[in-house]
């Protein structure tokens, strides 16, 4: 049988998507919207620390975080190769889209490690 | 009664006609090298059918249209045409809903025309057999030993993507296919789910040597348009997306457990 | 998958159509599905801003009061409006699609696709009232 890989990065857009689905929205509405318009407080600085520090936090933020760019790096390789029939340069989109959403994953656990 | 018989209905109006125009695709290879439109206009009955007009159009108006049809009843599924840019069973689409027109009608997108509104369909038929639409068992059971028995519960399993009737609306909704000719498209996938479910079925190792692939169910972005436009509700996107979660799940066990992989 | 069809050399002068490049813009149906494909980029674009904060959060109050003042510029709350309205998309759009993978039993029987999509949502609302009122009692 012909190997594929297409699998492994299914199930990292699928897992990445269900994950964003549930929890970017209010992420996103209550740290980009809410507290800058100053409709909620924001929380004190140590209070966000020690919350974001602690080990289950940190779990989540990494999972959160570095599965949306693989749902963002499967999702967008198919819209170039789909909306704009990119098709001769699937190999390049994939190397960059994977590749950036693994970047994003370092940088991800770098921070989360030092916090 | 007085009148010719069509007046059966007349008294609820049921037989009330109509002028309405139609738009029809024209591509006669032998007269021009790109396709036209002819605008007919004809009196219409309001218990007609897309397909009992463009009859009347060949039967009284020209004889030249050509067109597939057989069963007029949504089995056969040879009478799919683009209405008004929407993949359709015309034998199953009321002229009535598409007033007050002008209605157009194409052959089905995708596809290479051959004339008027057929359409080459070779390609679908190599596909749909090259995926084995039957039940493979690793090895046949003596007739004396009896039939394979089946529940009900596992009929349904698989009962919903049986239903297909080969009438490629899903490939004409879907651009993927259009952009992707060696795509194997919704119905090929669906029905070789409808085997690879069957508990009867030992096959599914050889049709994923086909479909588990880049041209098979990985091709798929889940548009959703197949589902939206199949007049028998076989829900060819789900059968792509149960593949897809099926055959990640045998991914992860074969690279968990190496040992254990097939083929 | 690979069936080479043979049919070109007897029949050459079929009509064959090619999908323009631009094919999504025709059909509303076509726009719909890119737009919900483009909702990928505001949520790693999301995710990507949530890093950053993080990334201000480890490195000292001074930076992190820094970046809350930057997410308080017009422009920010501006493209964080937008972005809004893509992820929020972005879950309704999932969770409606959600039937289509899950064909799940319970005592026998399928749950309907009507249930699944759901309890999805039934889900991201807990949720989100659950991240609400812990950044509230914060």
């Amino acid at each position: 049988m012909k190997k594929t890989l297409e699998p492994f990065w299914w199930s990292l857009f699928g897992a990445g998507g269900t994950l964003a689905a549930l929890f970017i929205p209010i992420t996103l509405f209550v740290n980009g919207i809410a507290i800058p318009l100053g409709w909620l407080g924001a929380p004190g600085y140590e209070s966000v620390l020690q919350l974001a520090g602690h080990p289950l936090a940190r779990g989540y933020l990494f999972l959160l975080i570095s599965l949306s760019f693989y749902h963002w790096a499967h999702r967008f390789r198919f819209t170039l190769y789909d909306g704009l029939q990119l098709k001769h340069l699937n190999f390049l989109i994939a190397v960059i889209c994977y590749g950036s959403a693994t970047v994003g994953t370092i940088a991800a656990g770098y921070t989360l490690i030092n916090l | 009664m007085a009148d010719d018989g069509q007046g059966a209905h007349g008294a609820g109006g049921l037989t009330s006609e109509r002028m309405v125009t139609f738009e029809v695709f024209r591509y006669r290879p032998e007269e021009e090298s790109e396709p036209v439109y002819q605008t007919y206009e004809l009196p219409v009955r309001s218990e007609w059918v897309v397909l009992d007009a463009l009859n009347h159009i060949k039967d009284h108006i020209d004889g030249t249209l050509s067109f597939r049809w057989s069963c007029r009843m949504g089995v056969c599924g040879s009478c799919g045409m683009m209405v008004n840019g929407n993949p359709t069973l015309t034998c199953a689409t009321f002229v009535e809903a598409l007033l007050p027109g002008p209605i157009k009608v194409e052959p089905l997108e995708n596809f290479p025309v051959v004339r008027d509104l057929i359409i080459e369909m070779t390609d679908f038929m190599e596909k749909l057999e090259s995926v084995k639409p039957w039940i493979i068992r690793a090895e046949e059971r003596a007739l004396e030993d009896g039939e394979y028995l089946q529940t009900p519960a596992q009929l349904a399993d698989y009962k919903q993507f049986s239903m297909c009737i080969n009438c490629l609306l899903c490939y004409s909704a879907c651009p993927v296919f259009g952009l992707e000719p060696g795509f194997a498209g919704p119905a090929v996938i669906a029905l070789a789910q409808r085997y690879n479910m069957d508990s009867r079925d030992q096959g599914a190792g050889e049709r994923d040597a086909l479909l588990n692939t880049d041209e098979g169910i990985w091709q798929c972005t889940l548009v959703g348009e197949c589902s939206e436009v199949c007049p028998k509700d076989v829900d060819p996107a789900a059968a792509i997306q149960r593949y897809k979660l099926s055959s990640t799940v045998q991914w992860y066990r074969n690279f968990m457990m190496p040992w254990r992989a097939k083929g | 998958m690979r069936v080479n069809p043979q049919h070109t050399p007897y029949h050459p002068r079929w009509h064959r159509p090619s999908m323009p490049i631009f094919w999504w813009v025709r059909r509303w149906i076509h726009a719909r599905f890119i737009l919900r494909e483009l909702t990928s980029i505001f949520v790693a674009g999301y995710a990507l801003v949530y890093l950053l904060q993080l990334r201000a959060l480890g490195m000292g109050p001074e930076a992190y009061a820094r970046f809350l003042e930057m997410l308080r510029s017009p422009l920010a709350i501006m493209l964080h409006a937008v972005a809004l309205g893509f992820v929020m998309y972005h879950s309704i759009t999932w969770f409606n699609l959600a039937p289509r993978a899950l064909a799940l039993r319970v005592g026998g029987k399928r749950v309907p696709d009507r249930v699944i999509a759901g309890l999805n949502f039934v889900a991201w609302i807990g949720i989100s009232a659950g991240l609400l009122w812990m950044t509230l009692k914060g």
